[in-house]
């Protein structure tokens, strides 16, 4: 029998606050332990939280983001459990009244766009943070409260790939918003897995199983690799899944039961009596939607239909936004757009990694590049001088043609003139005419050189090539 | 002497340079060195810290403080063992909190301490604020200043009892169900539960979030008014603060309540209502009418469901607050081989039983399947509570009610069968959870042995203002609040 | 509204409170007397009822994104039953 899986995502984001959720403490990664805290995000007796604006104004940019309709009336709920970097033992999250429901992120899979729909992205707060020690384990509360996003999919996922690839593109999405960093390496990026297996065409879902424990989205491939042969294997062999909570060892590189259904929490959810609805008004979500960016997918489609760019030209106007912008504002105005975007990635983004400094801090006027390139098609200056004037125009920001004026490198077209110097190279140098004349083509190239290096660079490299061969012919 | 003075008298003495703040304040430490053996209405005082207050605020005194500045100049006042007051110890008579030193002040203190005030000591209360007669304290129970062999009320039972015996000038409480409200009127003071919302809750260990509400005991309803006044108003830190200007609260205690309604419910003189309270409340009510008032007969449908109600909602919301009480950042812990038995072991030794009872009460409607049949059902309840109050208060201005059925009872008489105890709340609940005002004033005694009876009066919303303007004019036209209690020392 | 009888020793689990078996018995006995007064509410129809979460009617209650001082590790620390490196130790935590 053939098998198909169902795999739901639910990926937890920190969102980049300057301050915590519910107390001013800094949201700051690799503090000192518990130096970042205070009696509200420790849970100390009588304290209350107040929820930050921000906090609520990146959850509802993330429902924009993310397609997402935002409700007018959300809330905040209690979620009990018993933990050690659980400050109050209980989490402040949102239950059944979340700020965003009903989204979905298209991404690039396969070849062709996929879309995962978004159950809901509600916002609640970070735990704090485990260390194990051989007898004893410490806890540090700096985390405890930095504002968190839970971003739950549908089970529309279908394979580890595109589970990966699905998290890649939210993560571009919610960099490219603003929303947050979503540095794995300081865990500001976790995710659990739902997953499970059914008869292909059959309706109703297989017994989900979640799991837990991945410290990255190769991590959620690889688990996922283990754990869907494993069910199949299950199954075939008459065997019968049931509902439980595993666990990921990245170093066996297998799943393991953590706690069955019977084991799983009560979680006793009830509104948090500590904080009043929120019930965005117009014209605040108004003010929220202003902040709405082009996200990944559709700026890149943009970049290749707009500007006829190839895919690697608009994947890195994708990957860097500003030298992407450069690059519009250059652009305007072109008839040549290939070679603006060639000039933009090629020629500045490597003058700009060479002195290392940020795009904002570069001289040369966007406009300018498109009067570059016209110089070179309309014949006023060849390719080679070009890059010479493109060096000017970084160092001092003067536009190209008053370079081109006053250090006179126009190019030479004057026939005459070239004449004169394709005469003194077949002068100066016969055993390349021999070579040519007994067939050796190659040895024109030698010939244009001189001429060049007479002309210090200058003359039409086309009207050279002409010249010289008439003569060589003749 | 000075520790049997009001506020207002007080702080007029202080003012004139009559007496200085340090010899009010030695005057309670010396009261309750005389009396709170037979008390024990404190579970602890830092007198060092309380003289040094007040030798700060002769000071400012001095250096001419004026009174409209700092309405509570060098006025003694006590804390229950549930507000945080940096320094010192936070217990909330219980032992699960070990020796815990709050790091930070309450929004109520920081403001007394602005207005001048001697923030002192530890009140004794019901463990966590649960209970009503103050028996439920790990550390001992409070004894009632007029009778030593009968509770003071709870949870606020050392708040009240501290200002009838003349321990402080005045004492803050907290009220959930009717712990400010019912122990002033088994200890004959002023006792008010403000609007929920009206006072910051910042700094308050929370019972029941959505009810609890901080307020004054006083020996009158003038101190209750400037109390009042420096508590109240919107906190930054409290979501559930209302941004409600405060009104001049005392300056409004004209003494005039002519053409005033007021309500009586008849749900409430019923089956169970000891005979002289009810017969008290009823004289109270004529003398009422006799300063103008006019006495509307009202109906509160739900009356009978509210007890129900309350159980549900506080001990649910409770479950939740107390779970950080858990021996890891802080507190007693005992320990455990993992977190788990660690978890169990800190709360099973150092939760007293009634916090044990209400926790897995409250944990017990919130967990899966119950919790449409009991917690939802009951905020719907709450929902028609406080819309009969609300369909009243179209009708009338004040609502007048005995505080509680019966006067002070005996210690021990109703430990052991809590449903009965949860019963004796029956007149103070609804008010919290109709989220209104309440306050309880002395408007009689009984016969023998002579225990003071509470009349209670509900007010609308951030109706405060009319509710000690009617409070204030009964009061004044009637000689029960100058009555003390003879304590054998 | 669902039966009046509870497991104790279950709910006391949740709750993370360990009872001696005198206690589980007592608080059963109290709690079923007192589930059942609670029963009455079924008698109320609460079909077309809203809940009432909070009795004051506020909404979007927020403060701006600003960073205020923290405690000191020491201060954060000093009602610590067992502290170390700036941590608050716990049994060893297994899961
Ligand atoms: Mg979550
Ligand atoms: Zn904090």
């Amino acid at each position: 029998m053939e098998y198909e899986v169902v795999i739901g995502l639910e990926t937890h984001v920190q969102l980049k606050t300057k301050s915590k959720m519910w107390c001013g403490c800094a949201n700051e990664f690799g503090a000192p332990p518990n130096t970042n805290v205070c009696p509200v995000c420790l849970g100390m007796p009588g304290v209350l939280p107040v929820a930050n604006e921000e906090g609520l104004r990146l959850t509802t940019l993330t429902g924009y983001l993310l397609n997402c309709s935002i409700p007018r009336f959300a809330k905040f709920d209690r979620k009990n459990y018993f933990y050690p970097d659980a400050s109050k033992n209980y989490q402040i999250t949102q239950y059944d009244k979340p700020s965003t429901a009903n989204g979905y992120v298209d991404f690039e899979f396969n070849g062709s766009i996929s879309r995962v729909r978004i159950t809901r992205a509600h916002l609640e707060e970070d735990v704090g943070k485990n260390f194990h020690f051989d007898r004893n384990s410490g806890v540090d509360f700096n985390r405890a409260g930095v504002p968190l996003l839970e971003i739950v999919s549908e089970p529309d996922i279908t394979s580890p790939d595109m589970a990966y690839e699905y998290l890649n593109a939210l993560v571009d999405i919610l960099v490219y918003g603003g929303i947050s960093d979503c540095d794995m390496e300081k865990g500001m990026v976790r995710c659990d897995v739902n997953v499970s297996v059914r008869p292909k065409g059959q309706k109703e879902l297989g017994a989900k199983i979640e799991i837990k424990n991945m410290n990255s989205f190769s991590g959620v491939r690889k688990a996922l690799e283990y754990e869907i042969p494993r069910q199949i294997e299950v199954v075939t062999k008459g065997g019968k899944l049931s509902q439980e909570t595993r666990r990921w060892d990245d170093v066996a590189n297998i799943t393991e039961t953590m706690r069955s259904k019977e084991q799983a929490h009560d979680y006793r959810y009830f509104p948090e009596p500590d904080l009043m609805p929120f019930e965005p008004t117009e014209a605040w979500l108004e003010t929220v939607s202003k902040s709405v960016v082009e996200l990944p997918l559709a700026r890149k489609q943009r970049f290749m239909t707009d500007y006829q760019l190839p895919e690697p030209d608009a994947e890195t106007f994708v990957n860097d936004v500003p030298l992407g912008n450069y690059f519009e504002a250059a652009v305007k105005g072109s008839k040549n757009q290939k070679a603006v975007a060639n000039w933009v990635i090629n020629n500045l983004r490597a003058k700009i990694t060479e002195a290392q400094i940020p795009l904002a801090d570069v001289k040369v006027k966007p406009t300018d590049i498109p009067e570059l390139i016209a110089l070179v098609d309309g014949g006023k200056i060849n390719g080679k001088i070009a890059q010479d004037v493109f060096a000017e125009m970084f160092a001092t920001g003067e536009a190209p043609a008053r370079i081109v004026e006053q250090k006179g490198l126009a190019q030479v077209s004057d026939t005459g003139a070239i004449e004169k110097f394709c005469d003194e190279a077949i002068a100066a140098n016969p055993k390349s005419v021999e070579d040519y004349k007994s067939g050796k083509i190659a040895a024109l190239n030698s010939l244009k050189g001189q001429v060049m290096k007479l002309s210090k660079g200058k003359a039409n490299p086309n009207l050279v090539g002409e010249i010289l061969e008439r003569k060589l012919k003749a | 002497m000075l520790n049997q003075l009001t506020i207002s008298e007080l702080t007029a003495k202080l003012v004139k340079r009559e007496a200085s703040a340090r010899e009010a304040t030695q005057a309670c430490l010396d009261q309750i060195q005389r009396v709170d053996g037979q008390i024990h209405a404190f579970l602890s005082h830092d007198a060092a810290d309380a003289l040094a207050q007040a030798d700060a605020i002769d000071k400012a005194i001095a250096g001419g403080a004026s009174l409209t500045e700092h309405p509570l100049l060098g006025v003694p006042i006590g804390i229950k063992d549930v507000l945080a007051v940096k320094g010192q110890p936070l217990n909330c008579a219980s032992k699960i909190l070990g020796k815990f030193i709050s790091p930070y002040d309450a929004t109520v203190i920081q403001k007394l301490r602005a207005a001048g005030a001697v923030v002192f000591g530890r009140l004794n209360m019901d463990e966590f604020a649960m209970g009503s007669s103050t028996e439920n304290s790990a550390f001992g129970v409070t004894r009632n200043p007029w009778d030593t062999a009968r509770i003071p009320g709870g949870s606020s039972g050392g708040s009240a009892a501290a200002v009838a015996a003349d321990e402080c000038i005045a004492t803050l409480g907290t009220d959930t169900g009717g712990s400010i409200r019912q122990p002033a009127a088994l200890c004959g003071c002023v006792g008010l539960k403000p609007t929920y919302g009206r006072v910051s809750r910042y700094g308050l260990v929370a019972f029941a979030s959505s009810l609890d509400q901080i307020g004054p005991f006083t020996k009158d309803v003038r101190d209750t008014a400037t109390l009042l006044e420096v508590m109240s108003g919107v906190d930054h830190r409290d979501s559930t603060s209302v941004p409600q200007p405060v009104p001049h609260y005392a300056a409004g205690l004209t003494g005039g309540i002519k053409g005033l309604k007021i309500g009586l419910p008849k749900e409430y003189m019923v089956g169970g209502l000891a005979p002289e309270v009810n017969q008290a409340v009823q004289e109270a009510v004529k003398q009422l009418q006799k300063l103008g008032a006019e006495v509307v007969e009202i109906s509160l449908p739900h009356t009978d469901y509210a007890v129900a109600t309350y159980y549900i909602i506080a001990t649910a919301e409770a479950s939740a607050n107390l779970a950080r009480f858990d021996g890891i950042r802080y507190g007693a812990r005992v320990d455990g081989d993992d977190p788990i038995s660690l978890y169990g072991n800190t709360r099973g030794a150092g939760f007293g039983p009634e916090v044990k009872r209400r926790i897995i009460l409250g944990t017990y409607v919130l967990s899966s399947g119950y919790y449409d049949a009991y917690y939802l059902r009951a905020q719907k309840v709450r929902t028609l509570i406080r819309q009969d109050f609300l369909k009243a208060f179209e009708k009338v201005d004040v609502i007048v009610t005995p505080t509680t059925p019966t006067p002070a009872f005996k210690i021990g008489e109703k430990s052991d069968d809590p449903l009965q105890m949860y019963l004796s709340d029956i007149f103070t609940i609804s008010c919290n959870l109709a989220g209104i005002c309440g306050l309880s004033l002395p408007c009689g005694f009984t016969a023998d042995p002579k225990l003071p009876i509470g009349l209670q009066l509900l007010g609308k919303p951030f109706g405060e203002e009319t509710l000690l303007k009617v409070a204030h004019a009964y009061e004044q036209s009637t000689p029960w609040h100058q009555e003390k209690p003879a304590i054998k020392t | 509204m669902a039966a009046t009888d509870i497991d104790v020793k279950y709910v006391a689990h949740l709750a993370r409170i360990t009872l001696s078996p005198a206690e589980e018995q007592k608080i059963g006995a109290q709690l079923g007397n007192i589930l059942g007064y609670i029963e009455k509410l079924r008698e109320l129809d609460v079909s077309q009822v809203e809940p009432t979460a909070h009795a004051v009617p506020l909404i979007n209650v927020m403060r701006p994104d600003e960073v205020r001082p923290s405690l000191s590790n020491e201060e954060a620390l000093r009602n610590a039953p067992a502290k170390a490196n700036g941590l608050f130790l716990v049994p060893k935590i297994v899961e």
